[in-house]
């Protein structure tokens, strides 16, 4: 297995703190879409209060692995996930386990923001509420929408419509949306690629602000965007069979400067995809 | 343009119109106005087809109120149909419609929207679906007259319901209910696949999703396929006279089981009398329904405005 030979090889410190307490580890995972296999022999550790970005080439599975993590594949009638998802000790891809159950710990921001056609208010205050959660309504959507650097934008007009806001202050109000469920895990999946660039730079310092107290794993082709943001860089190649493999996983500042595989080193220096 | 060579030089054409203030020489200018010549050939086609279509409309529509709006006034519309054209009118069958639309609704609406919702929203990609969405798709598109058979059958014979306003309105119901589930359909699918993630994400529920954010998203569609059945259902002759729905009907409904009328079968009746007379009534009657049925289609433009305005886009 390549990933495990890249782990083994590199015993430095930054192992030592992630491997044992990883809030999240993909276990041998693979996924099909019908007969194709998209992905194939994922293992991954993912260490808590990190960002884990995963990056490569496009049609190389980041995505696909990204929505194994909170079972949104499940929504996909013709994807099969197997292979385990280890949660706080709990394989979360079994049957037995309800997907509501997980989406509810980890969230998750979409490509293209997706605020729901209601007010600011609501967008925030909905989750909550289906979930339960016990929280003043007022308290909670102020805290989020702080929370999300968003506050102070939108604190006026709570009662207007969440589509009416630009499209980086709609993506903050769905990270916003998502802090309401009180995750402890956020998935992004290239949650920039729709922004213009100083909204990109707002989400970026948003996510380093989360990052102490969420663990984000981000999916972006935006090579300089994982190099900013993240702690820890994932590697995704397509072998012959246009099958995504992860190729090599690392410290982010170790991957850029001295990558393993001559792919990931190919890949970053622009010379492929 | 003081362009000489370069990307933009094309080597066929004899230079740039400087003087013309045109960046394409002339044989350039030529083959671009053929080209455009074609798209205002298209345009004009379209025009003259539409001007036909909107002509012979505008033309029936003069001539039926020509002829019906003398006849149009308040003994017209509270008098019951009589052997003399000066006494007929339609009291009977306004009733016998508004009876019939009601309980057509109640039966139909209801049945299509659940459908439409169970086959997009919960139904599993099998075998069995899909043979239930293709015989959906072609029962839409049966000749209303078979529907009249089946219901004369199932509903006036085998249920014993007779030729009553209940047993016209199930059959109305199975004539509209395919089209009320293809236009619940498709208001469903057109939701945004994101707004379905965004539910599902936050730990949503199918139900929750589906009572949130996928029906309050539709439903201005749904509303409006609805109304659209509706209205076919009121202006549908043929499934009615299959079951014997009366044509001479002295009296209005007072229960399910009573017999009935409806508009177009007594505008149908009257047309095909021999008096000159019961034709002018009849195009006044055409104007009642027409009337009603425009209410409609602004009723539905109204709701679906309403609904969309709520959604906060």
């Amino acid at each position: 297995m390549v990933n495990a030979q890249i782990l083994g090889g590199r015993e430095g410190a930054d192992m030592a703190s992630s491997e044992p307490e990883s809030i999240v580890s993909l276990r041998d995972l693979n996924v099909h879409y019908g007969s194709f296999l998209a992905v194939r022999d994922v293992n991954l550790e993912v260490p808590p209060r990190q960002i884990t970005a995963l990056i490569g080439p496009s049609g190389c599975g980041k995505s696909t692995v990204l929505r194994c993590v909170n079972r949104m594949n499940d929504l996909i009638p013709a994807a099969k996930v197997t292979g385990s998802i280890i949660y706080h000790g709990i394989d979360v891809n079994s049957r037995a386990v309800d997907p509501v159950e997980v989406r509810r710990r980890v969230g998750m921001v979409f490509q293209k923001p997706n605020p729901f056609p209601k007010s600011i208010y609501d967008n925030i205050a909905w989750g909550a509420k289906i979930n339960g959660i016990k929280e003043n309504r007022d308290d909670l959507v102020e805290r989020c929408l702080r929370g999300a650097a968003l506050w102070d934008e939108v604190k006026d007009k709570l009662k207007e419509s969440g589509m009416a806001l630009s499209g980086g202050q709609q993506q903050r109000l769905c990270i916003a949306r998502t802090l309401a469920i009180n995750p402890d895990v956020i998935l992004m999946d290239e949650p920039c690629s729709a922004l213009d660039p100083i909204s990109t730079l707002k989400i970026e310092d948003l996510m380093r602000t989360l990052v102490e107290e969420y663990t984000i794993i981000i999916v972006t082709h935006n090579m300089q965007q994982a190099a900013r943001v993240s702690d820890q860089t994932v590697f995704f190649s397509l072998d012959t069979n246009r099958t995504g493999v992860m190729v090599e996983t690392g410290a982010t500042r170790q991957m850029f400067t001295n990558p393993q595989d001559s792919r990931t080193e190919d890949y970053i220096t622009g010379r492929f995809g | 343009m003081a362009i000489e060579s370069g990307p933009f030089r094309d080597s066929s054409v004899d230079g740039f119109g400087a003087a013309s203030g045109t960046l394409a020489g002339e044989g350039e200018t030529r083959r671009l106005n053929a080209r455009k010549r074609w798209g205002k050939a298209f345009e004009a086609l379209s025009i003259v087809l539409i001007a036909i279509a909107l002509g012979t409309l505008v033309v029936l529509f003069f001539d039926v109120l020509r002829r019906g709006l003398p006849w149009l006034d308040w003994q017209f519309l509270t008098s019951f149909d009589s052997r003399f054209a000066e006494r007929a009118g339609i009291k009977a069958a306004i009733y016998g419609t508004v009876w019939m639309m009601i309980f057509t609704i109640i039966f139909s609406f209801p049945l299509g929207v659940a459908t439409g919702i169970w086959l997009e929203e919960y139904a599993a990609d099998n075998r069995l679906t899909r043979f239930i969405q293709i015989n959906i798709s072609n029962l839409a598109g049966v000749p209303s007259i078979i529907y009249g058979l089946l219901g004369l059958q199932i509903f006036v014979r085998f249920m014993e319901l007779g030729r009553s306003v209940i047993a016209g309105s199930l059959t109305m119901a199975l004539v509209v209910a395919p089209i009320i589930v293809i236009a619940t359909q498709e208001s469903i699918r057109a939701v945004p696949s994101g707004l379905r993630e965004g539910s599902y994400a936050l730990g949503a529920t199918k139900w929750e999703t589906v009572k949130h954010h996928v029906l309050p998203t539709a439903f201005p569609g749904i509303l409006t396929g609805n109304i659209l059945a509706a209205s076919r259902a009121i202006g549908e002759t043929a499934p009615l006279i299959m079951i014997g729905a009366l044509t001479f009907v002295p009296f209005t409904p007072e229960n399910l089981l009573d017999r009935f009328t409806v508009l177009p079968i007594l505008i149908f009746n009257w047309t095909s009398k021999a008096q000159s007379d019961f034709h002018d009534l009849a195009a006044a009657g055409i104007v009642v329904l027409l009337a009603i049925l425009l209410s409609l289609n602004a009723i539905a433009v109204l709701l679906r405005q309403h609904f969309r305005r709520k959604l906060r886009f």
